[in-house]
């Protein structure tokens, strides 16, 4: 690979044919998922194909097989790494059922000397390759979205996800921060919205009675719209609501803007780095040096990018963006 | 059905399971390849037998998936920090298991209820002892489950050993004669002398034992554990016990058909992963694959009776 680097610099063709002619063509990647019942985890299986599927008859790699379990059970999935140890595959990629039980099936697969990569659901054997997603971060710069728009501060209502979930405890942790890093905000009320729609609007209508003035929301994702459908219902004055990237989330964002100048963000971790943790196996495959965990950015959406973002989700889906080779070597890079 | 034919079918679907898979994927067909094959099915299988246990007496165990997880939660946090304490709420929790078919014989109250609720107490505890995922797998538990003894892989040596304890417990013992009766015919067991609450209570107890070597067993191969590690395995093991052979009523059961049950049901799932079905029809297909055996067990009974 690295003669092909200096080509590379003169013709992005040239860099094509590299890639083609690269030391994994005869490598197989498997995906092992544990649960495919939301629109997340649909489009993440989108990604999937769509990303590995030209990689495949480019001939970047031999295989990309997506595996799903029939039930979201850790058990299940363990055995499931252990059959594609028995098939012979040269990496796996990994999203989790649990971050501790499969790894004595991960730990199996390292002796096999088969890659694992984990992503979103990561798992916490040594061996492995995390991708994780800054979900602290999440939390945290919604504080400082809210604290740019509105300096004076105020009382904010928290949404959180599902309980003792970890993705929960991360956001709601980066949020915690972010009221204490700006500290003329103060969270009002919390309400568990368990990341859908119908669920926070019945938990914000619950808990609205009971608030002062609410000049934000915090949210995790997935409950922005049925927030804003319980304050609309109350009769009181829509607050900054963080959006979490899902399309009707969007646009109802986009009806408010163009009815009364509305003005949000929108952030969540993008389906599509199924197809990072796909690029970053292929990597080690290649002999590239990576270290063992790796941060992927979460996507924002800004006010301008609003249409865009819009343009390109689905109805009834999430916001999403598919990695490439290029970004997968930046994120190596700024990790190294 | 006879004992010998009552065996017989169990072992012929294993057979042909195995020779499906090995013909599938040949990698399978060697000392590794057993092992990753059948090393998650060791704790299935203990499971099972406890599973069988319960319904030797008569009853049904809802309660199953639930009680593995908090022991395996128990066994990754407490039996490994402090051992003592461990073992004590291991031992702690066969009993209460056996103070379970106590209750259950003395008010005669129906299994099914009691073990249902109970898999709400197991299941709250396991969150309790362990809140998030995590916990470490007592090392000498690790170095036996990952043990590679020359020749014979150590999933089916512990499948074989497991087979073989049941069937000594159950099948030659007095004691399983006693249970297999309270089974068969409480009231004569009961008229010879015996305390029908004393005996179901030490099939509880036993079956509690079996559920903790599963749990202890289910740690050692994951190397940590999970509050809802081991909920699949309430179905497995009832599916298990009547793949293998046992019946639901007058305590008719199989410790060797129960383990090769618990072996086919694993085999089953990674015989549909390798035929690369899409997930939305494995469930299905087991299920297929379960009412197939059945099926067969009923031709062969009325075979058998003609």
């Amino acid at each position: 690979m690295m003669n092909c680097k200096t080509f590379a610099l003169a013709a992005t063709a040239v860099t094509l044919a590299c890639s083609a002619a690269a030391d994994t063509s005869d490598k197989r990647i498997a995906l092992s998922n544990n649960y495919a019942g939301n629109s997340w985890r649909q489009a993440m299986l989108t990604s999937w194909e769509t990303v590995t599927g030209p990689a495949v008859s480019e001939g970047i790699v031999a295989a990309a097989d997506a595996f799903t379990t029939a039930e979201n059970q850790a058990t299940e999935q363990a055995a499931q790494i252990q059959n594609m140890i028995l098939e012979g595959y040269d990496a796996i990629v990994l999203n989790a059922a649990s971050p501790t039980a499969l790894n004595g099936a991960v730990k199996e697969a390292c002796d096999a000397g088969i890659v694992v990569v984990s992503f979103d659901g990561i798992v916490t054997e040594p061996c492995a390759y995390r991708i994780a997603v800054d979900f602290k971060e999440m939390g945290r710069k919604q504080v400082e979205y809210l604290a740019g728009r509105m300096p004076d501060g105020g009382n904010l209502l928290e949404i959180r996800g599902l309980a003792g979930v970890f993705v929960d405890d991360e956001i709601h942790a980066g949020i915690t921060a972010g009221v204490a890093e700006f500290p003329q905000f103060t969270i009002a009320g919390s309400v568990n919205g368990d990341w859908a729609q119908d669920v926070a609007q019945r938990a914000v209508a619950g808990v609205l009675p009971s608030l002062p003035e609410i000049v934000g929301v915090v949210t995790q994702g997935g409950d922005g719209y049925g927030a804003a459908q319980a304050i609309a219902a109350a009769g009181r004055p829509t607050p900054v609501i963080v959006m979490g990237n899902r399309q009707d989330e969007l646009k109802w964002w986009g009806e408010q803007r163009d009815a009364n100048g509305y003005e949000t963000m929108s952030l969540s971790i993008a389906p599509g780095v199924s197809t990072l943790a796909f690029w970053v196996a292929q990597q080690v495959l290649d002999g590239a040096s990576v270290p063992q965990d790796l941060t992927v950015p979460f996507l924002e959406i800004t006010q301008d990018g609003l249409d865009e973002g819009l343009a390109s989700t689905p109805e009834g889906g999430v916001a999403n963006v598919e990695y490439s080779l290029e970004d997968a070597k930046a994120v190596i890079a700024g990790a190294n | 059905m006879r004992p010998d034919l009552r065996i017989l079918l169990p072992v012929l679907s294993l057979a042909v399971l195995l020779a499906l898979v090995f013909w599938l994927q040949p990698r399978a067909m060697s000392y590794r390849g057993l092992n990753l094959l059948f090393n998650l099915a060791v704790p299935i299988a203990l499971a099972t037998v406890a599973q069988m246990i319960i319904i030797m007496v008569n009853d049904i165990d809802l309660s199953m998936g639930t009680f593995v997880s908090f022991v395996a939660c128990v066994t990754a946090t407490f039996v490994h920090d402090t051992p003592v304490i461990g073992y004590l709420m291991l031992a702690g929790a066969v009993l209460a298991y056996a103070a379970i078919g106590a209750l259950i014989q003395a008010r005669d109250l129906p299994a099914i209820v009691v073990t249902l609720g109970m898999s709400f107490v197991w299941a709250g505890l396991a969150v309790l002892v362990l809140p998030t995922p995590g916990g470490a797998a007592p090392e000498w538990l690790r170095t036996l489950m990952t043990a590679r003894p020359p020749f014979v892989p150590m999933a089916v040596i512990a499948a074989a050993l497991i087979a073989l304890v049941g069937h000594l417990i159950v099948m030659r013992s007095s004691f399983g004669v006693l249970l297999r009766g309270l089974g068969g015919n409480e009231k004569s067991v009961a008229k010879a002398g015996w305390s029908p609450v004393l005996l179901r209570a030490s099939a509880y107890g036993l079956a509690g034992l079996f559920a903790v070597l599963a749990g202890m067993t289910l740690v050692g191969l994951t190397t940590a554990a999970d509050a809802n590690i081991a909920l699949r395995y309430t179905l497995l093991s009832i599916a298990g016990v009547i793949l293998g052979g046992g019946e639901f009523t007058g305590g008719r059961v199989s410790p060797v058909g129960a383990v090769i049950g618990a072996l086919t049901l694993t085999l089953a799932a990674s015989f549909l992963s390798f035929l690369k079905l899409s997930s939305d029809w494995q469930i299905g297909a087991q299920g297929a694959i379960l009412i197939l055996v059945l099926a067969a067990r009923l031709l062969f009974a009325r075979r058998a009776r003609a």
